[in-house]
């Protein structure tokens, strides 16, 4: 087991180009200022419902330009709109999610919003029930290494998925639906990355209500597989971590638990009030080590992020979400007799 | 037309699934070398290898969760859970994921999945080794639920399982696995899911059944033809969900009377459905309160043997509730 932080890190991130390390920023500012929107579009009652990713999204968007983006298997959960996002997921697709509108990708409106699922990203459909979808990434992963074995695909494909990666809360691991899959991606050695995003509660229990280990990846030693530790509010390390576990993946040396620290800058959905459960402060305090600060300045350092950038990349975001919003408050309802779609293949 | 036992008809059907297509496979527990606890799965191992017929962990929920996940990836996976009654873990991967998957996802990520559990009582398996829980099952939109009675359908269906873009539940008779033989063709051929079989022809009263109480039900229904002249329409309903309401009613609107056998306890079980079809859509035909001869209300079978013979239905008792309904 190791601990990768900003300073000890293998360095895969050293190669990324100014180019791809702006692409990063600009997703992690794009799924910001969504979120954002979301919560005012909240507020001022015209949503239902909104459950953020804000304070994720190093982890996230990390995690997402270090896998093959919409050709590997994801089996994200409902904090992972800023992975889904830099995975090709847009943020109209968010907003007639948010909306319950006709055209919703995820689910035609069905489900509640960021409940992803997307086939030509080979996103796997999500439930609310926490972990169930581990064993089944566990079993995306199996098939890819089913197909490897049996002749149904070329291992070097780059345009096939190789790996599988799985995404979710810490208090999540606490289910044996978890247990289960990460069992079974250790015996079967399969090509799998489960990110646990640590933000320290589950809702409102805190983590030493969820185990009595110190850290999430500490567990990985029970199934046999490799356990990082990383810093989740520094873009680089999430990627380089995940990229290591890709590489295993691709490589066939089996599973990677990344546990990914970070903070929620928020309450857990639009229905929770977490100031019952944490103070104002803390809340400050983790707002001082925002990811997406965090990286802007790192990027400014280097000379990469000017002001003229950034005001570009602001006013874009704002015409994004702006045109996005608009054509979901234009969209109709779904059909009511659309109710009675889908029910079998 | 050679004759086999509905064990060896399953055999048979996964044998040459296997043969016909590489995205098959096989996991479950003690499926590998052991054969199954069962040996449903006998022989399989050593002809297609470990890579295609895979022991899983002990571990009922990963066994369903994997075969999703394996489904959604474009394989064709046949998960065996070794008695129906440990289901129960993966209760949630089958009601919230498999059959949900489908509709939650606008019609993108379908899941071909069989899951083969042995089901039923009257084989000395006590509380945990004898339930049928396939009403838990048919109440869920989005699963097929499918209980053979004979090695006929048995490959016949298995065969449509595995072929069938949707989860399928596929409950076998286990009491029946050795003690019901048929007539089975070499090779290939499908029976289709959705159409249930009219197991034997009367006009005096139907018999709706499943599983082993399918076998009962002709049992019992000669039994009286010889002894009271009564002519019982047999229907064996082979697929539990979709529900073939077609033949179901055509039986009823020929004999108005209805005996409904099913060896789950009564309260709420399958033949309630049944029932509630054949008031509601074959009313102007009743000729007789609708009968339901079923397990009893308790919480499951037990295992000293005069317990169990008191919970089971059987070809005796079936015969009495006939008599009974043919009274009317």
């Amino acid at each position: 087991m190791t601990v990768l932080t900003a300073t000890q890190r293998s360095q895969p991130s050293a190669q990324l180009s100014a180019e791809t390390l702006l692409d990063m920023y600009w997703h992690m500012l794009l799924a910001r200022r969504t979120d954002e929107r979301a919560w005012m579009l909240h507020r001022q009652g015209k949503i239902a419902f909104h459950v953020s990713s804000m304070g994720h999204e190093a982890v996230q968007v990390g995690a997402a330009f270090a896998i093959n983006r919409g050709v590997d298997y994801v089996a994200p959960y409902y904090r992972d709109w800023a992975l889904c996002m830099a995975i090709g997921v847009t943020p109209r697709d968010f907003m007639l999610s948010l909306f319950g509108k006709a055209g919703e990708i995820s689910s035609k409106a069905r489900q509640m919003p960021s409940h992803w699922s997307h086939r030509g990203l080979n996103i796997l459909s999500t439930s609310s029930p926490v972990a169930t979808q581990v064993p089944q990434a566990a079993g995306l992963a199996f098939a890819i290494k089913y197909k490897r074995e049996n002749g149904l695909v070329d291992p070097n494909d780059a345009t096939q998925p190789r790996l599988a990666l799985t995404c979710l809360g810490e208090g999540s691991t606490s289910q044996g639906e978890w247990h289960e899959g990460m069992n079974w991606a250790g015996v079967h050695k399969l090509p799998l990355i489960c990110l646990v995003e640590n933000n320290n509660y589950a809702i409102s229990v805190p983590i030493e209500r969820q185990m009595a280990v110190s850290r999430v990846a500490e567990r990985a030693v029970a199934y046999g597989v490799h356990g990082v530790t990383v810093d989740g509010t520094d873009i680089l390390a999430c990627y380089d971590a995940v990229r290591a576990a890709a590489e295993r993946a691709y490589n066939g040396e089996g599973a990677t638990l990344i546990e990914a620290k970070c903070y929620r800058l928020t309450p857990h959905s639009s229905d929770d009030d977490d100031r019952t459960y944490r103070s104002r402060e803390e809340i400050e305090e983790a707002k001082r080590a925002d990811p997406i600060l965090r990286f802007e300045r790192y990027l400014r350092e280097r000379g990469i992020l000017s002001d003229a950038i950034k005001q570009d990349y602001e006013q874009r975001a704002r015409q994004v979400i702006d045109e996005a919003q608009r054509y979901a408050e234009a969209a109709p309802y779904p059909e009511g007799s659309s109710l009675y779609e889908d029910v079998y293949a | 037309m050679p004759e086999m036992t509905l064990i060896d008809a399953l055999r048979e059907a996964m044998d040459e699934e296997l043969a016909r297509d590489p995205r098959v496979f096989i996991t479950g527990e003690d499926v590998g070398k052991r054969g199954g606890v069962f040996r449903a799965t006998m022989g399989l191992y050593e002809k297609y290898g470990e890579k295609r017929v895979i022991d899983s962990p002990l571990a009922e929920l990963s066994i369903v969760a994997i075969g999703i996940g394996a489904a959604c990836a474009g394989l064709v996976p046949i998960c065996e859970i070794q008695f129906a009654d440990f289901i129960h873990p993966a209760f949630n991967q089958i009601v919230n994921e498999a059959a949900k998957m489908y509709y939650r996802s606008g019609g993108a990520w379908n899941v071909p999945l069989t899951i083969r559990a042995p089901y039923g009582g009257g084989i000395g398996g006590g509380l945990y080794h004898s339930q049928s829980v396939e009403a838990f099952f048919t109440h869920v939109p989005g699963l097929k639920v499918v209980v053979p009675s004979t090695p006929y359908d048995a490959k016949g269906l298995l065969k449509s399982a595995v072929r069938d873009p949707n989860p399928v539940l596929f409950f076998e008779p286990k009491k029946g696995y050795r003690s019901i033989r048929g007539e089975v063709p070499t090779g290939e051929y499908t029976v289709p899911i959705g159409k249930a079989r009219q197991a034997r022809v009367g006009s005096d009263l139907s018999v709706y059944a499943y599983g082993m109480m399918a076998h009962y039900a002709v049992q019992a229904a000669e039994q009286v033809a010889r002894e009271d002249g009564i002519q019982c329409d047999v229907i064996d309903l082979r697929t539990l969900l979709p529900i073939d309401k077609e033949t179901i009613l055509a039986s009823f609107k020929k004999t108005g009377k209805a005996l409904i056998v099913y060896e789950d306890n009564l309260t709420m079980g399958y033949g309630a459905e049944i029932a509630a079809i054949l008031s509601s859509e074959g009313f102007e035909y009743m000729d007789a309160p609708i009968m339901r001869l079923a397990g009893p209300d308790v919480p499951a079978v037990p295992f000293s043997h005069p317990l169990q013979e008191a919970f089971m239905p059987n070809p005796q008792k079936i015969a009495a509730a006939i008599r009974q309904l043919a009274a009317y």
